[in-house]
């Protein structure tokens, strides 16, 4: 198939290139998937259900096969390697620890099919097992173990056979919250101290936000941003990025004119100023994006509009107001619980602002994610 | 109720011991449970258990010797044969004589000649022609009797019968078990059978054998089946369900015959392969074990598949995905990690398959001919043919030890908790 | 879900049509291959006979099917009318309805239910019997089985002088029926025989003519059906073996000669196919399976007569036996008077002469051997086919009971104990 010569890209440790996969033969599930990790990166795929991103997983393992495209691990082409063949480590969504071997057998056994000895077995046994502090369990049985405990010992037989790659499908799904967290750090603690490449599915946005090197959002089959927490948080570049990843506040108006990078957007009969990222051309439906703790109350930015306040939560450290803008009840502005904050009544008319930078026009979905 | 936990005994608010009131508590709740499951009960104890005890009671019977013969019986406790001339003395021929004539009147003392020819063949036909004499004897004065019996028949002046109502004059007898293992209880206790006469054992061997081979023969071919029927999409797995069961919907009489049209020697298989030329002559496959463990095995592999199915369906493909991102090949995978888990349902279906199988009989009976025939067609032979029960039931009561016995071994190499039928 | 469901339902209803359509064309085959199992007993002589209209012989096997099945007792309670007779079913019973319960009914009125359930006979009594409630009022049994219902005291002694008809020649009931009456308790009707048949394109152009055809598979090579059970089998097997005729039950006795005959068996026992029904012969015929069987003589009459079949009769060395009524014992008195009543018109003369038009069996009384006329629908004159016919009647066996009562449980160890190895 592909050799190394005739790779155009060898520097990244995974690739998907120009990957299609369909189900039915009728409608593609992932349309014209490119992606590149590099080596030791913790990326993840963040997306709704049904966007595709387990099936991009599944094509990485093995266990599906790409309709069209190539995957290339370490630069080479790995469709036609079965999965037993891909020293590629999975983290299963109920972990699928075999229920009728103990926790060391569980992790023994791939070191087993692999033909190690007994006593190396042994020792990377109990090495992956001390990694992530179950030293003491390993002849007890899965079933005898907590939701957590079952969780890091599917970590570590993903990773006692030495893989470079490991692959997590929604690994935490079935954790409580708090355990959740926990795990989050453990996981992340584990990338970093053996460096392993680790591709994380989830639909969870704070666990990828916490977790990941960088974050592909997947939505319809196709990757819709593919950046850092941070940059995926404040430049999103499409809406439903902007929608799917934290709390956003949108507008939906028309492209009046463009002045360099700034949009003029009309919605209703006011006219805003926002940072023209996705926007097409003037005449275009433009959806406005601004964050909610972006906003202020008071006349301070480049854009000010009034606003009737609907609804005020007391959350501590700071009050969320919810408000009527421009004909939109569902306007929401976190105010900072500071001494010398201002404080709206319910009911009270009051204006808002904020900066032309902070308020990004991308594109007009058409239903919102 | 309190919370409180001391060293005394807990009690309830008022005052009352906690675990008095919790086994109240849960009496009353047993009580309802039992009232629901009352009528199951009742209809199981009705006719389950009870045919089960009067079966295994009816294995050791004999009562019928005592109570027809009751002063012969008394009177030939003293007796006993030294040597192969030694009749019994007057008394006990004069005991008999009155026995016959009271069972004669009420027409018992061919039940008991019957009885006893079970044991000693050419007793039914004395008793029978005795009875027809007895009835005008004068017992007070047509004394001797020994004289008058012998003179009637000369069999009455040999051992064999006497020591038959000796051997057989208790009211319990371990006969009927010692004859369904091919032995004969005498007066000098337990000897085996002439080999020429020897079957029980040897069906039994038989039954247990063909049961394992058709039991292995359901596992290797429903295994597969079990297999595609969990892993496929419902709405398949459905489909291929009602193929399964199919069998079900048709008579078990049919489905055998149906066995016989195909593997006789002028059937569609021997025919088949003849006019293709593969064979010259027909090829026995039917009337024979061949011809049991095939029909058998069609008609009870639904009884291996479905209990299979029902513990596949709950192994999730993840285990064998995860076994092969692990590095196993398809075939260690299955090995090391599908098959274990499925093992409970082979357990399930091979139990189920084996006792059923062990106590067949209707197919054995149309398409085994001789030589691959059950004990259960003895046993039915036992009942319906030569009417010997007791001989049936103690056969039927080995056969429930068989069952039991193998269950035990069975709990003690596999283990019964690994038994899922569902 | 429900889309689902509708989709299930609607394919069980369409298969469970084809499983119906299938068993609807193959149900002659089918059936008669059930009867196989369905009175293992064996001691179904004279029973359901083949060649009557395929319906009521269909039904017949599938009762007994089910019975068998199911292991249960199907008896109908006698109810306060009708009086429950017991009989094998089939073309047999068709005669006895035709021949003694119709012309009863059409003069007195008295209604009957049928029970197919003679081949199970002796068993079902006595469990009647020990769960105290007979259900039965007269029962049909071959003689076998009537003289041990009358040894456990299940069927009642018959005084035949004052309880059946006269001859109409004139003779006492006990002079008329002479030597059939092989018991106290057994009202004998008719007289068939166990005989073999065989297939005249198989046999090659010199046709067997006497009972040892079936020890020489030289001349006859081929399977031969042999009942599986020792009774007939053993007589035939010492006297092809050399052991005079008159000699053959004294011989029997002995366990030399018990071996000599389970030997002499054995020398054919590979090309043996053994049945337990009586159907189970005349079908191997048909299909070929068999080049001869033996079976009884109803049989293959309805074979080769009814059927057209390729058969010939062997009549040398026939096996006469009886078939007949009992009368449960203990049964209330206003049943049994009527129930006598039936016995004294059923058995007379005329009845048991009349019955003989739609079977081929011969009349148990001495007196209706004369008055033996042609079969009711063929037209063929039934005499010659009667198993008391002089010119068939040339070597004949007659079963001996007590013989049989004495030792057959031993011989039958032995048998069963060769066929099985």
């Amino acid at each position: 198939m592909v050799t190394e010569t005739s790779m155009t890209d060898s520097s990244a440790y995974v690739a998907f290139d120009g990957v299609q996969k369909s189900y039915d033969g009728k409608t593609l599930v992932v349309k014209d998937l490119n992606l590149k990790i590099e080596k030791g990166e913790f990326v993840t795929m963040l997306g709704p259900s049904g966007s595709g991103k387990t099936t991009c997983l599944m094509m990485l393992a093995g266990f599906e096969t790409a309709t069209h495209g190539q995957i290339l691990l370490d630069g080479v082409s790995i469709n036609n390697i079965p999965p037993h063949k891909r020293g590629i480590g999975m983290v299963f969504q109920n972990y699928a620890l075999f229920p009728h071997m103990t926790v060391g057998e569980n992790l023994s056994f791939p070191l087993e099919v692999r033909g190690m000895d007994k006593s190396t077995r042994q020792d990377k046994v109990q090495r992956a097992l001390d990694m992530v502090r179950m030293g003491e369990f390993g002849s007890r049985r899965p079933a005898q173990l907590s939701g957590g405990q079952q969780q890091r010992i599917a970590v570590a037989r993903a990773l006692v056979f030495d893989a470079e790659l490991v692959l997590m499908d929604e690994p935490l799904g079935a954790l409580d919250k708090q355990l959740r967290e926990e795990m989050q750090y453990e996981i992340k603690r584990i990338h970093e101290n053996l460096g392993v490449t680790v591709v994380y599915v989830t639909h969870d946005q704070s666990e990828a936000l916490t977790m990941s090197d960088r974050i592909a959002v997947f939505d319809d089959g196709r990757i819709q941003q593919l950046a850092g927490p941070s940059e995926l948080y404040e430049k999103p570049e499409t809406s439903f990025v902007a929608q799917f990843i934290g709390e956003n506040n949108k507008f939906t108006g028309r492209v009046e004119e463009l002045v360099g990078d700034v949009a003029h957007v009309s919605v209703g009969d006011t006219t805003i100023k926002a940072l023209a990222v996705n926007c097409g051309g003037k005449g275009d439906l433009s959806q406005l994006s601004i964050r909610p703790e972006r906003v202020t109350i008071g006349e301070l930015g480049d854009n000010v509009v009034d606003a009737k306040v609907c609804e005020l939560i007391y959350l501590g450290d700071h009050i969320r107001c919810r408000l009527d803008v421009l004909g939109n009840d569902e306007f929401v502005v976190k105010v900072p619980n500071a001494s010398n904050q201002k404080v709206p009544e319910v009911g009270g008319e009051t204006s808002i602002s904020w900066s032309t930078q902070d308020c990004r026009a991308l594109d007009h979905a058409e239903v919102a994610a | 109720m309190t919370t409180e936990l001391e060293d005394g005994p807990i009690l309830t608010a008022d005052d009352k011991p906690l675990s008095v009131a919790l086994r109240k508590a849960l009496f009353r709740q047993k009580m309802r449970a039992l009232m629901l499951i009352a009528p199951l009960l009742l209809f199981v104890l009705i006719t389950f258990v009870w045919p089960i005890i009067g079966m295994l009671f009816r294995s050791v019977d004999n009562s019928v010797v005592p109570e027809t013969l009751p002063k012969t019986v008394a009177a030939m406790e003293s007796w006993s044969p030294t040597g192969p001339t030694d009749t019994p003395p007057e008394a006990v021929y004069a005991a008999f004589a009155a026995d016959m004539q009271v069972a004669a009147d009420e027409r018992t003392h061919t039940v008991v000649g019957g009885r006893l020819n079970y044991e000693t063949p050419g007793i039914a036909s004395k008793f029978r022609q005795l009875g027809r004499e007895v009835k005008g004897w004068d017992l007070e004065n047509d004394g001797p009797f020994k004289e008058k019996l012998i003179a009637e028949d000369e069999a009455w002046g040999e051992l064999f019968i006497w020591e038959t109502i000796k051997t057989y004059s208790g009211g319990y007898t371990t006969g009927y078990y010692a004859s369904s293992v091919d032995r004969r209880l005498t007066s000098e206790g337990v000897v085996a059978r002439d080999a020429d006469e020897a079957i029980y054992l040897r069906l039994f061997w038989r039954t247990i054998l063909m049961s394992l081979i058709i039991t292995c023969m359901c596992a290797l071919l429903g295994y597969p089946i079990a297999w595609m029927l969990s892993n496929t999409l419902d709405r398949y797995a459905n489909l291929l369900l009602i193929l399964v069961l199919l069998p079900f919907w048709t008579s078990l009489l049919v489905r055998t015959s149906a066995w016989k049209v195909l593997l006789q020697e002028q059937g569609v298989i021997n025919s088949t392969l003849e006019s293709i030329g593969i064979i010259d002559s027909p090829l026995p496959l039917m009337y024979n074990q061949f011809g049991t463990i095939v029909a058998m095995t069609h008609i009870l592999l639904p009884f291996m598949i479905l209990p299979m199915y029902s513990v596949m369906k709950t192994i999730p493909p993840s285990y064998l995905r995860a076994a092969k991102s692990l590095g196993a090949n398809d075939i260690t995978a299955f090995r090391r990690v599908y098959f274990p888990q499925s093992v409970p349902g082979i357990g399930a279906g091979a139990i189920l398959t084996f006792i059923l199988s062990i106590g067949y009989y209707i197919t054995p009976e149309i398409v085994g001919g001789s030589t691959g025939i059950f004990i259960s067609n003895r046993i039915a032979y036992n009942i319906s043919s030569t009417l010997n029960w007791g001989l049936a039931a103690a056969l039927g009561g080995m056969l429930l030890i068989m069952v039991m016995v193998l269950y035990w071994i069975y709990d003690r190499v596999v283990g019964i908790d690994n038994v899922k039928l569902g | 879900m429900t889309e689902n469901l509708k989709r299930i339902f609607a394919l069980l209803a369409l298969i469970t049509t084809m499983g119906l359509l299938a068993s609807a064309c193959g149900s002659s085959d089918a059936d008669t291959d059930a009867g196989a199992s369905t009175d293992d007993a064996g001691d179904d002589a004279a029973s359901d006979d083949a060649g009557d209209d395929a319906g009521s012989d269909d039904a017949g096997d599938d009762e007994d099917a089910m019975e068998d099945e199911g292991d249960d007792e199907a008896a109908p309670a006698s109810d306060g009318d009708a009086l429950t007779l017991v009989s094998w079913g089939g073309a047999y019973q068709t005669s006895q309805q035709n021949a003694y319960s119709d012309p009863y009914t059409e003069a007195t009125g008295q209604e009957f239910i049928w029970d197919e359930s003679s081949a199970d006979a002796v068993a079902k009594l006595r469990a009647m019997n020990e769960a105290g409630n007979i259900t039965w009022d007269l029962v049909d049994v071959v003689g076998a089985d009537a003289i041990r219902l009358c040894d456990e005291g299940l069927a009642m002694e018959i005084d035949f002088d004052t309880m059946l008809a006269e001859g109409d020649d004139g003779s006492s009931a006990t002079e008329d029926f002479g030597d059939y009456l092989v018991s106290d308790c057994f009202i004998p009707q008719i007289v068939y025989s166990t005989t073999v048949g065989f297939r005249d394109d198989l046999v090659g152009d010199d046709a067997p003519t006497d009972i040892c055809a079936l020890f020489d598979t030289d001349k006859y090579p081929g399977k031969r059906a042999l009942e599986s059970r020792p009774l007939n089998n053993m007589e035939w097997a010492l006297l092809c073996d050399g052991v005079a005729k008159a000699d053959i039950y004294d011989v029997l006795a002995t366990e030399e000669g018990q071996d000599q005959a389970i030997a002499k068996l054995d020398t054919i026992k590979d090309d043996i196919v053994f049945w337990s029904a009586g159907a189970d012969t005349p079908q191997l015929l048909a299909d070929g399976e068999v080049v001869m069987g033996s079976t009884y003589n109803g049989r293959l009459f309805s074979a080769i007569e009814e059927d057209g079949q390729p058969i010939s009769m062997l009549w040398d060395a026939q096996m006469f036996d009886f078939d007949g009524w009992i009368i449960p014992a203990g049964l209330p008195q206003d049943r049994l008077d009527k129930v006598l009543d039936f016995v004294f018109f059923a058995t007379d003369t005329q009845r048991l002469a009349d019955q003989s038009q739609w079977i081929s069996y011969g009349p148990a009384r001495a007196s209706s051997a004369p008055l033996v006329g042609k079969h009711a629908d063929l037209g063929i004159d039934m005499a010659q086919h009667m198993p008391t016919d002089p010119a068939n009647a040339e070597n004949i066996f007659v079963t001996q009971y007590d013989f049989w009562s004495d030792y057959r449980d031993d011989i039958d160890a032995k048998y069963q104990s060769w066929l099985a190895g």
